[in-house]
């Protein structure tokens, strides 16, 4: 997982709540083996104005210029600023996988669904929740200035704003350690293998029907 | 001293080792795979020269990608064979049992697993799809994963987790006539909203929780997911027991009285500490129909479409707007006054027998009206196939103009060939109304089996109180 310590990049807004799965990636899409290339189908419902396949040539597709992705003044955003339950609906990977290849490492909202976020933090993506007047006044403030950026700190567990102000997050301890370090969950719990052997050996013998063979 | 929920109780036994601040290495007992959340992980063991580590607590089958017609002829869409066929080498290689398209265990997912017995009172039940909630019926600790932790619990059997919070929601009473397992859940998710139960596993109790089947129960704890909880639970009680008798994983002999007694203990105490409590009354449950494009976005059948202007909150207001504008629908218009032009029975939700024999009930020798395009029953797995065709419902369906196909995910999600055209509206019995769900603008009203094969017969919603007694 690639690390992720501090970012100072453009923020794009999208203003609507409950955006799922589905609208992050749609399902046509899910049908691939692989890890990789979803960037160009995120929200491709929203995105394009054609119904789009696997395998198409995304770059000849038309257009929605109504999708805030699609505007000039958002290219090379880094930073999405959503509303709340961000990610609800399935577990998809798939969704951060695209959000990740599309650019964005760091998702600002009011709220989560829980395994969207869980997801996350196994791509190196760092969602962050903020309370719902500070991500009123964010959405206000990428409105009015075009290009506005943030600087996002996950050392310092702190947003800056263009104008100096911060607001500082909270995040859970050994998520923020797994991101800084950009560390592998599986090498992590394989330190403990003799404790899982040993729960293993006790459980099989008092719940010996979970056990087949 | 505060007694134990059933989720302090079953998380207790899973824990193998705990961190200061509370994170968790859980023991997983069953892991459940398929076809579209599973071959990135494969992948990442072998990338990394790892094995599974308990290859007998993993059971596969294909069925978001199935096609639901001419299963003889394979899988057409090849990039859909490409991970149907993937998930079959990946279980040959890696010794994992799987039930491919021509076993008639093959089904969907969460319907497969506890008819098989893989689901069983007391286990930690994972699979990467969220619907995995289903099988927290059982009072068993189930919840969807990701890929990443998908290759961690083939990995290592265990998940990194953090103890979630304990809500409870009770409905006490008698559900009236017509309304069945899913309108309770629609109407808890009209109640407490799509993140009302977000960071919280929920325990359903109450006598018109106990008073549901197993079938009903799973329907109930499928749509916690809807409801922003990953988990949802129902105490061990004899119908829990009784369902386990003498399928194919389920213990026998000496084994199954040992399970058994232990099972008996899957309840909270009476003294147990809830986080959050909501209660409800059956007896002001209605059959449910959604109007929008999230499930909180639902009313009683009797009801008309909500208006966005008596909305006081802004958010809100605009996403009533939009989700109006999709749905092709105006305020004030009565549900029952909405013609469908697609019905969907099936699915992890609803695509169990007695959603089958509930729908077919229905028919009472009537035809799908003519303004409906297509009445797809699909059922959720070959042996709810192979009962239903026992007790003659598919001859009832095709009978009155439904088509009776082959078991899957099929247009709940629309991985498969099986899909809404754009504008198109469907009554369906899956669990996800949202934009492009079951095809890009396609549109989805939520009900349960007997109101959408209702709605196929009068060629729109109908108030299945008023009929049939």
């Amino acid at each position: 997982m690639e690390k992720f310590t501090a970012l100072e990049a453009i923020v794009a807004p999208l203003d609507r709540s409950n955006v799922d799965t589905d609208a992050i990636i749609p399902k046509q899409f899910l049908k691939s083996i692989r890890r990789s290339g979803f960037g160009p189908n995120l929200f491709d419902e929203w995105r394009y104005l054609d119904q789009g396949e696997p395998g198409m040539d995304n770059s000849q597709r038309p257009l929605n210029p109504d999708f805030v992705l699609n505007q000039s003044r958002y290219q090379g955003a880094q930073i999405l600023l959503a509303r709340e339950n961000f990610g609800c609906g399935s577990s998809r990977e798939h969704a951060p996988w695209a959000l990740l290849d599309y650019g964005f490492r760091v998702i600002l909202a009011p709220s989560f669904a829980d395994i969207f976020f869980n997801n996350c933090f196994k791509n190196g993506i760092l969602p962050i929740v903020l309370d719902a007047a500070s991500i009123d006044r964010l959405f206000a403030e990428v409105a009015a200035h075009e290009g506005y950026r943030l600087r996002v700190d996950l050392e310092q567990q702190q947003i800056t704003t263009p104008s100096g102000a911060s607001l500082t997050f909270e995040v859970d301890p050994f998520r923020r350690h797994c991101l800084l370090e950009g560390l592998d969950d599986i090498g992590l719990t394989l330190q403990h293998v003799d404790a899982i052997r040993a729960y293993e050996a006790q459980r099989r013998a008092e719940a010996p029907w979970l056990f087949r063979g | 001293m505060a007694g134990k929920t059933l989720y302090d109780k079953l998380w207790e036994a899973h824990v193998v080792r705990q961190e200061a601040d509370g994170t968790a290495l859980l023991y997983i007992d069953r892991h459940l795979v398929h076809e579209v959340t599973s071959p990135q992980a494969f992948e990442g063991l072998r990338l990394a020269g790892r094995r599974p580590w308990r290859t007998d607590s993993v059971v596969a089958v294909p069925d978001h990608n199935v096609p639901t017609l001419g299963r003889e002829r394979g899988i057409e869409d090849p990039i859909a064979r490409i991970q149907v066929e993937t998930l079959e080498s990946n279980c040959r290689d890696f010794g994992i049992t799987v039930f491919g398209m021509d076993d008639p265990r093959q089904g969907i997912v969460h319907v497969m697993g506890p008819e098989q017995g893989a689901t069983l009172p007391g286990m930690t039940v994972v699979c990467g799809d969220s619907h995995t909630s289903t099988h927290g019926a059982f009072a068993a600790l189930a919840h969807g994963i990701g890929t990443s932790e998908v290759e961690h619990v083939l990995a290592t059997q265990c998940l990194i987790q953090k103890k979630m919070r304990n809500m409870r929601i009770t409905v006490e009473g008698e559900l009236p006539h017509g309304v069945t397992a899913k309108d309770v859940a629609l109407f808890i998710i009209g109640r407490i909203g799509t993140a009302g139960g977000t960071g919280c596993a929920i325990e359903f109790a109450g006598s018109a929780i106990r008073s549901l089947s197993m079938e009903g129960r799973m329907t109930l704890c499928n749509m916690a997911i809807e409801a922003g909880a990953r988990a949802g639970m129902v105490a061990v009680d004899q119908t829990t027991i009784d369902y386990f008798a003498g399928r194919p994983f389920a213990p026998q002999g000496a084994l199954w009285d040992q399970a058994v007694a232990a099972w008996r203990e899957l309840h909270s105490d009476a003294n147990a500490h809830f986080d959050r409590e909501e209660v409800f009354d059956a007896a002001e449950i209605a059959p449910m129909v959604t109007w929008g494009t999230s499930p909180e976005m639902v009313v009683a059948v009797d009801a008309a479409v909500p208006d966005p202007a008596e909305e006081a909150d802004a958010v809100r207001r605009e996403g009533m707007v939009k989700a109006l504008a999709y749905m092709g629908l105006t305020a004030g218009t009565p549900i029952t006054a909405i013609p469908v032009d697609k019905v969907f029975i099936g699915s992890c939700t609803n695509g169990r027998i007695e959603d089958m024999r509930a729908a077919a009930a229905q028919i009472r020798g009537r035809r799908v009206a003519a303004n409906v395009r297509q009445a797809l029953v699909v059922p959720g797995s070959g042996l709810v196939k192979q009962q239903a065709e026992a007790e003659g419902l598919d001859r009832l369906f095709v009978e009155a103009g439904f088509e009776w196909r082959e078991p899957g995910c099929s247009m709940c999600l629309a991985m498969n060939a099986d899909r809404l055209e754009p504008g198109e509206r469907c009554a369906a019995t899956s669990n996800r109304n949202f934009e492009g769900r079951q095809g890009k603008d396609g549109r989805t009203h939520l009900v349960s089996p007997a109101m959408a094969a209702a709605a196929a017969i009068a060629g729109h919603f109908v108030d299945i109180r008023k009929e049939g007694k």
